[in-house]
């Protein structure tokens, strides 16, 4: 079984292709060039290194959310037309959970993180125990102090984790103290790869329907409901 | 030979569509499914908007339009594409989901410039006689372009602020009317009478370019005086007045361009083609000219593939083709 495993949630793209539980290629950039331009081209090459054909592909597996929208977009739709048109099964992962699953071999939990601007953050919070990842708090927008409040009643040890440029390290400090521990570097980046192992046996989408979650409506909208909510 | 079927996406505002043509000239299929409904309560698109729902239409229109054409990927022979210009975030899935495909399949992939495609909708009507004109009007552009040959275009006159298009929302707007303006104010103009006098913006003498914000400054003054001294506004006879000054502007031109560059076909594209008051107007001021007119029918008018697949056929005849890395242009020239 081929797998075909992408990221384009932040900056980094990730892309990989997996024979079972077996890395055949795996290709990693972080630069500030398109994902639009450049996902294509990744794919085709990681393809041809290895000599798989597309129709030799058996399951997409995808990063659909939260993170930036348009990378969001453009990771969903190329992997839900590839799935569609070659009419193989496409499942979907947490963008968080995958960056979370970096850290899956160690114990406790973990927060990973997206800067969402103004104070905000795209997160989730994780467990790793035993080669597992549970979810303890689901993914959500938002404001890191009102996040770090609910991460402090846990009482334990937490593994911050953010592949994206921010400025809260002051925040957690000051709220979580010394439970709080950083990765940084290589493991706060999305590896595709990780996609397959965290997805490859779970149930496959509807590939028509998939859209990423963006865990937060679209500003217009907000205003809309607002403006609504005052006139009755 | 058979002549080459193209799969055709556009996804550059707020239809998502999908369509296949076969030989550039003959629709097999044309699927369009708009979102007017959801951005109608904004007064106009929200791009964020427009790329949600883009993403959760584009397998489903482009399966369907396979399907109601009978066809296989196997038997396409190339992947077209709007890569520009539109909104970023809107062209992004119609861009990427071409590009997945003609990989998949190992197809050539054609990226295509919107206007280009409301040009060539009309070739699925009527075959193009050069040297042919085109007036472009829609929400978002107002061009008159000029074509010695197939998919050579030269802009001979645009608008120099508000598209038409535009004008129509902005003035809609004005008259508490709903979005889009275009096609209520064309009703309404039709019940009422032109009874302001409204400023026709012709520019300096030999120009073909337009301008339209004067025009609208002036529809929203005349609202305002009537309000201040509490008159009653018939909003039918602004609404006339209004449309009588657009068009007699879009029509005196383009019958001037026409003359002036000996052009054999006009060609009258984009939404606001819709606009019956220009239909009419167009066919009878080149009335008893040789210049044939063509108007598509009201179907090709506003965004669709179709004509996206028609405008792909030239460039896959003269293997221009785009390349993996073809990305979303929202500002895309028509010029070379």
């Amino acid at each position: 079984m081929n797998i075909l495993a992408i990221d384009t949630s932040n900056r980094p793209m990730s892309v990989a292709l997996y024979h079972n539980e077996t890395p055949l290629i795996e290709h990693t950039l972080n630069s500030k060039r398109n994902h639009s331009v450049q996902l294509m081209p990744a794919i085709d090459y990681i393809m041809k290194e290895v000599n798989i054909q597309p129709k030799d592909l058996s399951k997409i597996i995808v990063a659909n959310g939260p993170g930036s929208y348009t990378g969001l977009r453009i990771g969903v739709t190329t992997a839900k037309t590839l799935a569609w048109t070659l009419n193989i099964p496409l499942v979907t992962v947490s963008s968080l959970e995958l960056v979370a699953a970096n850290l899956i071999y160690s114990s406790g939990l973990i927060c990973s993180f997206f800067d969402a601007r103004r104070g905000n953050v795209f997160t989730g919070l994780y467990r790793a125990q035993e080669g597992r990842l549970t979810e303890e708090l689901p993914d959500q927008n938002i404001a890191m102090e009102e996040w770090l409040d609910r991460l402090n009643d846990f009482g334990e040890p937490i593994t911050m984790v953010s592949p994206t440029e921010h400025t809260f390290s002051d925040m957690v400090y000051e709220i979580l103290g010394k439970r709080a521990k950083w990765v940084t570097g290589h493991l706060s980046f999305p590896q595709a790869g990780q996609l397959v192992l965290l997805g490859k046996d779970r149930e496959p989408v509807d590939i028509h329907t998939t859209s990423p979650q963006y865990h937060r409506l679209v500003e217009a909208e907000v205003k809309w409901l607002e403006k609504n909510a005052q006139n009755k | 030979m058979d002549q080459e079927k193209i799969l055709a996406i556009e996804t550059s505002c707020d239809e998502t569509a999908a369509a296949v043509v076969e030989g550039g000239t003959t629709l097999l299929s044309n699927v369009v499914a708009t979102q007017m409904d959801i951005h109608q309560k904004f007064g106009g698109v929200v791009p964020e908007l427009a790329s949600r729902h883009h993403i959760e239409q584009i397998t489903l229109v482009i399966d369907q339009a396979l399907n109601e054409a009978e066809v296989t990927m196997e038997e396409i022979d190339a992947i077209a594409v709007t890569e520009g210009p539109g909104l970023v975030g809107a062209l992004l899935i119609g861009v990427n989901a071409a590009k997945t495909l003609a990989f998949a399949h190992q197809k050539p992939l054609i990226g295509v410039h919107h206007i280009a495609g409301h040009i060539y909708a009309n070739r699925l009507e009527q075959e193009f006689q050069f040297p042919l004109l085109s007036l472009v009007v829609s929400g978002g552009h107002t061009e008159l372009i000029l074509m010695k040959e197939h998919g050579d275009y030269e802009i001979i006159g645009e608008t120099r602020d508000d598209a038409a298009g535009e004008a129509y929302d902005k003035v809609a707007k004005a008259l508490d009317l709903p979005y889009p303006g275009g096609p209520v104010i064309d009703q309404l103009a039709h019940e009422g009478e032109e009874t302001y006098d409204f400023p026709r913006s012709w520019l300096e003498k030999g120009s073909f370019d337009f301008s339209f914000s004067g025009l609208k400054t002036a529809v929203v003054n005349q609202i305002h005086q009537l309000k201040q001294k509490n008159e009653p506004i018939s909003k039918a006879n602004i609404a006339a007045s209004f449309q009588a000054s657009v068009v007699d502007v879009l029509v005196e031109k383009t019958y001037q361009a026409a003359q002036q560059y000996g052009v054999k076909q006009l060609i009258v594209a984009g939404g606001v083609s819709a606009n019956r008051a220009l239909r009419r107007s167009i066919q009878e001021r080149f009335e008893g000219t040789n210049i044939a007119v063509s108007i598509p029918p009201l179907y090709l008018c506003t965004d669709n593939a179709a004509m996206i697949g028609a405008a792909a056929s030239i460039q896959y005849r003269n293997n221009q083709y785009a390349s993996l890395n073809l990305n979303a242009q929202p500002g895309l020239m028509i010029e070379r």
